[in-house]
């Protein structure tokens, strides 16, 4: 796989946009369902606009798709393809309406989540690699994405911790995986990580142990992200500045 | 697509706004009950949990190429997952209004390249017959009667020009939408007793002896469009 340049399209260009004016940068933090993604987003927003930056701080949820995809995965209908394409148009709302803008205006897109989470639960439920991965294709290639890996013996310990309890897609249940919420959760959870580790080479994600402590974990980002945003002070490249 | 495999059949109209296809098909699904089929409709558009979106981004007017694409590849999707393929199973004849291909030439006049678009059907079923609407651009807008303004006319006319460019490759049999709709309707019964008679007579879903004790409506499917018209029971008749 060739290398590709951050904010360019990964096969699929968009109708109407114009990506020659982007100027900000895109940093994805991705991992499985309870790795702690959001603590470590909010820190990192925090410290970023300490540092002055902008930051449009994103998560899974569009105006426009949001609600739709809430209230039916409360009512629990529909398909793992219907699933899949909703994701993708929730995302692809959020990309164009909300990422995109704030690229434009040269601010930190800070995202938890981004496309590969879409993937990788599409291939957890045995869809076609090829097939999600051109449905997928208008995302843009972000600047890095630091993926928190964990094993699902981490992640059990800090749903039980945390949440107390297992939740109904987070331990895949609409997968033929029986009635025991637990083994589920262990079996789904394995396949998305198995799924993201398949990922992290084509993809060039950054892994990260997210079995240390979150002190560490968001230190670790911190230097990266510092390397990645303000590189030799000053420098020309830093967003904000042609 | 994903070819059928199954006893059941799968109908489709196709063609630009204007070409009288629902009222063909509508026509069509009556007639094939009459005859006896199990027969069930679906329509563009109809999938209850994504209804609601769709809408939400119609109102809002924030709906671009991109998520207008993949909204109704979803509503295709959960139509396909959730109502025509369990229909198909069970042998019924299915009549659908609009199906992967108005997406195919719908998506491609507002500009999204041709394999992402063709991609995300990769869930269809193929037909079992596909009936296209042929008719031209000034007559199909003369019946609108409405939604006449340039920006509209332009695209249905790309529109027009997509269905054209590939009723060859998607085996499109075209009718002439120009006709009277007895006329019409005449040559898609004869088509369809060309096309399909065979394997109407011998494999699909048939209903039930009139007075027999399996007479009643059975497994009527949630969200139906437009009440018993659309319904997938057999109507006892005969």
């Amino acid at each position: 796989m060739p290398p590709r340049q951050p904010l360019q399209f990964y096969s699929e260009p968009l109708p109407g946009v114009d990506i020659t004016a982007l100027r900000g940068k895109l940093i994805v933090i991705e991992g499985p369902d309870a790795v702690g993604r959001s603590t470590q987003v909010t820190r990192l927003r925090r410290w970023l606009e300490q540092e002055g930056q902008t930051v449009l701080d994103s998560e899974f949820r569009s105006a426009l798709a949001g609600q739709g995809l809430q209230d039916a995965k409360r009512s629990n209908t529909l398909g793992p393809v219907t699933m899949t394409l909703f994701y993708t148009t929730d995302f692809a709302d959020r990309l164009e309406n909300e990422m995109l803008p704030a690229l434009r205006a040269g601010h930190v897109v800070l995202t938890d989540r981004y496309v590969f989470s879409i993937v990788a639960r599409a291939l957890a439920r045995g869809e076609d690699r090829k097939w999600i991965e051109q449905v997928a294709g208008f995302a843009l290639v972000p600047h890095a994405v630091y993926y928190l890996r964990a094993r699902v013996g981490d992640l059990v310990a800090r749903v039980v911790l945390g949440r107390g309890a297992f939740d109904y897609w987070e331990s895949g249940m609409d997968l033929p995986f029986g009635a025991d919420k637990h083994q589920s959760f262990v079996r789904y959870q394995r396949r998305v990580i198995q799924a993201l580790d398949s990922m992290a080479g084509p993809y060039n994600f950054t892994v990260v142990d997210a079995t240390q402590r979150a002190d560490a974990i968001f230190h670790q980002l911190q230097r990266h992200i510092s390397a990645l945003l303000f590189r030799k002070a000053g420098s020309p490249e830093a967003p904000g500045q042609r | 697509m994903l070819p059928n495999r199954y006893k059941g059949k799968l109908i489709v109209a196709e063609g630009i706004a204007g070409s009288g296809k629902r009222t063909q098909i509508s026509l069509l699904s009556r007639w094939l009950r009459a005859q006896g089929y199990a027969t069930a409709s679906s329509e563009w558009n109809s999938s209850p949990p994504v209804k609601e979106t769709i809408e939400r981004g119609k109102a809002n007017l924030s709906f671009t190429p991109t998520t207008f694409s993949l909204i109704q590849a979803t509503d295709f999707a959960d139509r396909m997952e959730s109502y025509i393929l369990p229909l198909i199973k069970a042998g019924a004849v299915v009549c659908a209004d609009g199906y992967a291909y108005t997406a195919f030439a719908r998506d491609l006049a507002h500009g999204a390249g041709r394999h992402w678009v063709r991609n995300l059907y990769s869930c269809a079923l193929r037909p079992s017959l596909t009936l296209y609407f042929r008719v031209p651009l000034d007559v199909a807008i003369g019946r609108l009667g409405h939604n006449t303004d340039e920006s509209f006319r332009i695209l249905q006319g790309r529109t027009l020009a997509e269905y054209e460019a590939m009723a060859g490759e998607m085996e499109f049999h075209a009718i002439d939408a120009t006709l009277s709709t007895e006329e019409q309707q005449r040559r898609i019964r004869q088509t369809v007793v060309d096309c399909l008679g065979e394997v109407l007579r011998t494999g699909v879903l048939r209903s039930a002896p009139k007075g027999g004790p399996q007479g009643s409506p059975h497994g009527s499917p949630q969200g139906s469009p437009q009440g018993s018209d659309a319904t997938a029971t057999a109507a006892a008749v005969l």
